[in-house]
């Protein structure tokens, strides 16, 4: 698919949002400014970007616990998921969740869970469901590598494929599960290799290249929208606090960091565009603003909205 | 009225709704042409196809997974796990997904899926095949469990799961699949929810729940002719349970046996026991009895499996003690 000028300042400004949405939250929390655990996606903002931008509003995604990207690409108010973060009653669903999981049928986000994996499985089902409906619509679902361990990932992969399922399956690949790196966590080098081995087609990019994860992603959803079946997409990344911001990352040592740092999917792609003068240093600057102001705004909203009442806690445990 | 078989009023069940609703749809191991382990779904295939009878790969926990994704994007899926001893394996997608969407949502989302399973002993097939699990689940919130012993219930409590828009499990007994019982010929619903006192009586009330059931009425029939008035209630759905009907009816005979297959401890009748011990105390003449499996796993050999089954003796022997 080739993105216009206009789209494309759009992706940079939502890679752009994502971190400072991300360092926002940390810093918050740090001062314990809200209740909510941070898993922060620093530095893997491009794949959430990529994978997420131009599905179509009916296309469902459920977001890995990292990929918080995901949701603000799909439509979810910044507010809302900082309303979420703080636990308040304007947060998704009241905050009877915490906002790593939040759904929005309206904007085709499904619900999670905490238990890595398990959505996976869920994430198969909805695809055979679009299917059976004869609809075009597809399912992303992203995870990381840790995931692939569960045995749900091998379910999943072999159910969509065998029944040539719409879901494409985005793996970021940061190298660590918390605190355990790839090497130790499995046998093959990348979690393509296990997908291939179950018949599942398979692509690697540069997690940190937000057009190659945009490009790979969107020749899996044609396949999948033609009904050709699933496709995992796995994005080599890097992680670049700990796995929580309770996590002192003590496991690794500050200079493997730094050198991670130094390759920043945001500015690689400020970079790529302003050299094609796509963007310029006055529009960048703009955005920047741009983006600042509506992460103040959402702090603003969440810290003036109030919480749900106690009793609240009590209601739709079952359907009508 | 028609005789049908428990196995047969679960396929017409499933049939008619399928039929009903084009997005009711089976999925499980083998349950296509080959019917399914216990043949409940026996000549589906013929008349549905296979793609609203589907037969999976050997892995339950993407069954039910995919069950559950199927059901929050608008589909009714009924999924089929072989023997309710595997229900561990999808105790996640049970517990933490399909119970807990509506409520993570708000009310947006719902799972309307009916997770079917057959339970119980007696058929010989050891530890892993036999156990009865309802105690396991009782403590869920989210889902609901239905349990029942009759034709006449498991088509009409089938019909009122799936048309039920959340997750229900459905545990079918093993041993009642040959049994035999009347049904009308017109269509009929089974609110989910609602015990149905088998027998009335007036000197003791028995909750027999599932295949406990049918023992408990052969029993009662027994002891009628001793001059001892039993009432037999059968719950059939756990979650919800009818506590108006059961005590209601402990306070008409002021004593009160529960009795199940699964084993005794923190088993479905602890938790009617409970119930019963707060909301009946008043009526009450004498202590609770509950009567069990014992605390073990199923044994495999013949006389020790009919051990552990409680017996229409046991049941005897516990309503006579009962009555001192």
């Amino acid at each position: 698919m080739k993105l216009t000028n206009e789209e494309l300042i759009e992706m940079y400004r939502l890679l752009l949002l994502t971190r400072k949405n991300d360092e926002r939250i940390n810093e918050i929390y740090a001062r314990k400014g809200l209740p909510e655990l941070p898993h922060s996606c620093m530095g893997e903002e491009a794949i959430a970007v990529g994978c997420t931008y131009k599905l179509r509003q009916d296309d469902y995604i459920i977001p890995s616990l990292r990929a918080r990207g995901m949701f603000l690409v799909k439509g979810i108010p910044t507010k809302v998921m900082m309303a979420g973060a703080y636990g308040k009653r304007t947060g998704p669903a009241r905050s009877l969740s915490t906002s790593h999981h939040m759904g929005d049928v309206s904007k085709g986000v499904m619900i999670g869970t905490g238990l890595i994996g398990s959505s996976l499985a869920v994430a198969t089902g909805a695809a055979l469901g679009l299917k059976d409906m004869g609809k075009d619509t597809v399912f992303v679902i992203s995870f990381g590598d840790g995931a692939s361990s569960q045995g749900d990932f091998y379910e999943s992969l072999n159910l969509a494929v065998i029944w040539k399922l719409p879901v494409i399956f985005v793996c970021e690949n940061n190298g660590y599960a918390i605190s355990t790196t790839t090497a130790r966590q499995m046998g093959v080098e990348n979690v393509a290799d296990k997908a291939t081995g179950l018949g599942v087609p398979a692509v690697i990019v540069d997690g940190n290249d937000v057009m190659a994860v945009f490009e790979a992603t969107q020749e899996a959803v044609a396949r999948a929208r033609k009904g050709e079946g699933p496709t995992l997409v796995e994005c080599k990344t890097n992680r670049w606090r700990g796995h929580s911001e309770n996590d002192r990352d003590a496991y690794r040592n500050s200079a493997e960091v730094e050198a991670m740092q130094r390759d920043c999917c945001v500015t690689r792609f400020e970079k790529h565009l302003l050299e094609k003068g796509i963007l310029t240093p006055t529009l960048a600057a703009e955005i920047m603003q741009s983006v600042a102001q509506e992460i103040d705004e959402a702090v603003k909203f969440a810290e003036e909205s109030p919480f749900p009442a106690p009793e609240e806690a009590l209601r739709h445990v079952y359907a009508d | 009225m028609k005789e049908i078989t428990y196995r047969e009023a679960i396929r017409e069940a499933l049939a008619e709704e399928m039929r009903r609703d084009e997005k009711v749809f089976l999925l499980g191991e083998d349950i296509a042409n080959y019917g399914g382990s216990f043949k409940v779904t026996l000549g589906l295939v013929e008349e549905f196809g296979t793609n609203r009878v589907k037969d999976t790969p050997l892995a339950e926990s993407v069954i039910v997974g995919a069950a559950v994704g199927a059901a929050m994007i608008g589909m009714r899926p009924v999924p089929e796990i072989m023997f309710a001893d595997f229900m561990v394996l999808v105790m996640d997608h049970i517990v933490n997904n399909a119970a807990k969407m509506t409520y993570m949502s708000d009310g947006e989302v719902s799972v309307p899926m009916v997770l079917r399973a057959a339970q119980g002993a007696g058929s010989g097939s050891g530890a892993h095949h036999c156990q009865s699990v309802e105690g396991w689940l009782m403590n869920i919130p989210g889902i609901k469990i239905v349990l029942p012993s009759t034709p006449y219930d498991a088509k009409g409590l089938m019909k009122a799961a799936i048309r039920d828009n959340n997750p229900v499990v459905f545990l079918e007994h093993k041993m009642l699949y040959a049994t035999k019982g009347m049904i009308p010929e017109e269509e009929y619903v089974i609110e989910l929810g609602k015990a149905d006192v088998k027998r009335e009586g007036s000197d003791v009330t028995v909750i027999a729940i599932s295949a406990m059931a049918p023992k408990a009425l052969k029993v009662a029939e027994v002891l009628a002719k001793e001059g001892i008035s039993v009432e037999v209630i059968d719950p059939r759905t756990l979650k919800p349970l009818d506590t108006e009907t059961l005590v209601k009816s402990v306070a008409k005979t002021k004593r009160a046996l529960i009795v199940h297959e699964a084993c005794l401890t923190g088993g479905p009748g602890a938790e009617i026991a409970a119930i019963l011990a707060k909301e009946a105390f008043d009526y009450l003449d004498a202590p609770i009895t509950r009567i069990g499996a014992p605390d073990t796993p199923v044994p495999f050999s013949p006389p020790m499996e009919k051990f552990f089954i409680p017996s229409e003796q046991r049941i005897m022997q516990g309503i006579k003690d009962l009555l001192g």
